[in-house]
């Protein structure tokens, strides 16, 4: 965040003589107190499913647990990892990200590049094509007879087709191509590159700041979707993603709390073998891949979010 | 959409020639684009087409020239249910407390943030408040729903232990209670993340207005509100109209995965009851009636908010 950072000087020559009205003295306590506070409510439910994860699960029902295991364990872990379904879903969920994103990388900068280019001819008219998609939409049940008619019902390729073009990601790229100088993509012309090659030897190594960025919009939505499955692929054991299992185990609880009959076979099956402590340890399993690739790409994705959300 | 086609003119411009010529000039720029373009016509628009279904007596198999056309019947039956009423209320209540919580507290947080002078700090908080954001809607569903639980939630915990209250709440048993669980569950989740552009907007404003306002002696409140938050009323309000056109579309990932069968009365939202009363029980046409409701409105919104605001405050998006 180097753009935050330049209003710094301006308070910090003025700390010595800010510190000495009352007024603003409040004000810095309650900023220290506000941030304390959020960092607290963000981070304490996280530790606090770890624990429980970690937790032996008879203990975990007495409750209690802050973000120290009491009873400290493995064993919730060894039982879902011998949960068939999870296995599957983690496999599924994978490969839908990797393909998912690298698709819409391609199609997302392609367009881009070609709607960077002030002298496109149909620049203008896909522009404005792409960017009605983005306020009106057909709504849940034409989407899903589209899907049908088809044919992509009960198929891998419901998770990638339908997102492949994404008129805010391809808005973003197309932005900051428009910040690199044109006198490169000139010089490339003179030596004799078509478009395509500029494209791919010229642009595409410059954009990786902005690819980084929608990379990771893409990938973080292909791991957390999980009403694509529930509506095409629920009943496809071979096709349901890491997201879709822990929601069918998660709302199994509250529904057969609840008295409900409409849960799913293997969700019942998994909801009268998995207490707290077992959930919770799925809770983790489903969210320790972001957490990892997060710092990494933090960086990137302040800017493009920016970047984006200015321009368009 | 001024914005998407504004600096088509700023860049150098070839002398008119030929447009065939230019056409296969270009060919490659049009090997390029065209795939995307049919594809987003097949997945974007041809659903659009599908409203068409809302006028007809759909019946899947047949083609579009065999189906029965019904006019506005199904939108008479969707007018005449009193359900609708009681969805459309709770749409609208979920909508706008979302909206103004996801809206007043992110400029609050981005404000004070902005007061935060010591970098590992100001850079350490905003990290973590992120975070949630990057979680998907069921693993956050599962986290609110296990912080508030009656049987050893801290939100219980602690209200007991303060002496708030002397037995649990059942949270997520409650209809009463239930939009406020789903707006403090996004409250969560998305603060930090939507702080972003404020930040960055504040990072924006030219630091000689702080230095002419200290000249004067205003105080750091005073700068906060004469100075930071009028230099980030532009993109409050374009943020604001942006989240008025998506009010009914607010989604239901939410309700959906916090909800249950005690508390489907305040939960149920248009989009879930077009899944539960069009897609499940196979009543196509009358379920696209909703979704052509729900986008109509939709753009209604956003056309009225993007009017007013021009009219009384020059900022528009359109």
């Amino acid at each position: 965040m180097e753009a935050v950072k330049s209003t710094t000087p301006v308070g910090g020559l003025n700390n010595k003589l800010q510190a000495k009205s009352p007024q603003d003295r409040i004000l810095w306590i309650v900023v220290y107190v506000f941030m304390i506070v959020v960092t607290v409510l963000t981070i304490y439910p996280f530790l606090n499913v770890l624990a429980i994860s970690f937790n032996d699960s008879v203990d975990t029902i007495r409750g209690g647990i802050t973000i120290w295991p009491r009873q400290f364990t493995l064993k919730n872990y060894d039982l879902i990892f011998t949960y068939e379904g999870l296995i599957t879903g983690f496999k599924i969920s994978f490969l839908r990200t990797v393909i998912g994103t690298v698709a819409g990388l391609v199609s997302g900068s392609m367009l881009a590049y070609t709607l960077a280019r002030s002298d496109f001819q149909a620049r203008r008219f896909i522009s404005i094509f792409l960017a009605v998609t983005m306020y009106v939409s057909g709504g849940l049940i034409p989407g899903f007879i589209l899907m049908k008619e088809l044919h992509l019902i009960d198929t891998f390729a419901v998770y990638i087709l339908p997102g492949l073009v994404s008129a805010f990601n391809v808005f973003i790229i197309r932005s900051f191509i428009d910040g690199l100088p044109y006198a490169l993509q000139e010089s490339a012309k003179l030596d004799g590159a078509n478009d395509f090659t500029i494209y791919w030897r010229v642009i595409l190594p410059l954009c990786k700041p902005a690819l980084a960025t929608v990379a990771l919009f893409l990938a973080v939505g292909q791991w957390n979707s999980w009403f694509d499955t529930y509506l095409f692929n629920g009943s496809n054991e071979s096709l349901t993603t890491l997201q879709y299992e822990l929601m069918k185990i998660l709302q199994s609880t509250t529904t057969s709390a609840t008295n409900s009959q409409d849960a799913a076979n293997m969700a019942e099956r998994m909801a009268q073998v998995s207490p707290e402590s077992v959930k919770m340890a799925i809770t983790i399993i489903v969210t320790v891949p972001i957490l990892i690739v997060y710092p990494f790409l933090q960086k990137y994705f302040v800017k493009g979010m920016t970047l984006g959300a200015v321009k368009s | 959409m001024k914005a998407v086609t504004a600096n088509s003119e700023n860049v150098y411009k070839k002398p008119k020639r030929n447009a065939w010529k230019v056409f296969k000039s270009q060919r490659y720029l049009y090997y390029m684009s065209i795939p995307f373009v049919i594809w987003v016509f097949i997945f974007q628009y041809l659903p659009l087409w599908g409203w068409t279904m809302a006028f007809q007596k759909y019946r899947p198999g047949l083609s579009f020239f065999e189906q029965k056309w019904v006019g506005l019947e199904h939108f008479r039956t969707l007018f005449q249910d009193d359900h609708f009423y009681q969805v459309l209320r709770n749409t609208l209540a979920m909508s706008l407390m979302g909206l103004v919580a996801g809206f007043i507290v992110p400029v609050v947080f981005a404000l004070l943030l902005n007061e935060v002078r010591i970098q590992v700090i100001k850079r350490f908080v905003q990290t973590v408040s992120y975070l949630p954001h990057f979680v998907s809607w069921v693993v956050a569903a599962g986290i609110v729903t296990k912080m508030l639980s009656a049987d050893g939630g801290v939100v219980n915990d602690m209200l007991m232990g303060l002496g708030i209250i002397d037995q649990p709440v059942q949270f997520m048993a409650q209809g009463k209670l239930f939009w406020w669980v789903v707006t403090f569950g996004d409250i969560w989740k998305e603060t930090g993340w939507n702080a972003i552009i404020y930040l960055a907007a504040i990072a924006g404003i030219g630091p000689e207005l702080y230095e002419a306002a200290r000249v004067d002696g205003a105080s750091r409140l005073q700068q906060m509100w004469h100075i930071t938050l009028p230099g980030i009323r532009p993109t409050i309000i374009i943020l604001l109209i942006m989240s008025i056109g998506h009010l009914l579309g607010t989604g239901f990932e939410k309700q959906f995965l916090l909800g249950n069968h005690l508390v489907i009365d305040y939960s149920e939202v248009l989009d879930l009851y077009a899944l539960n009363y069009g897609l499940a029980m196979g009543r196509y046409s009358f379920g696209t009636a909703i979704n052509i409701f729900n986008s109509v409105i939709s753009l209604i919104l956003l056309f009225a908010a993007n009017g007013i605001f021009k009219r009384y405050t020059n900022e528009s998006i359109m």
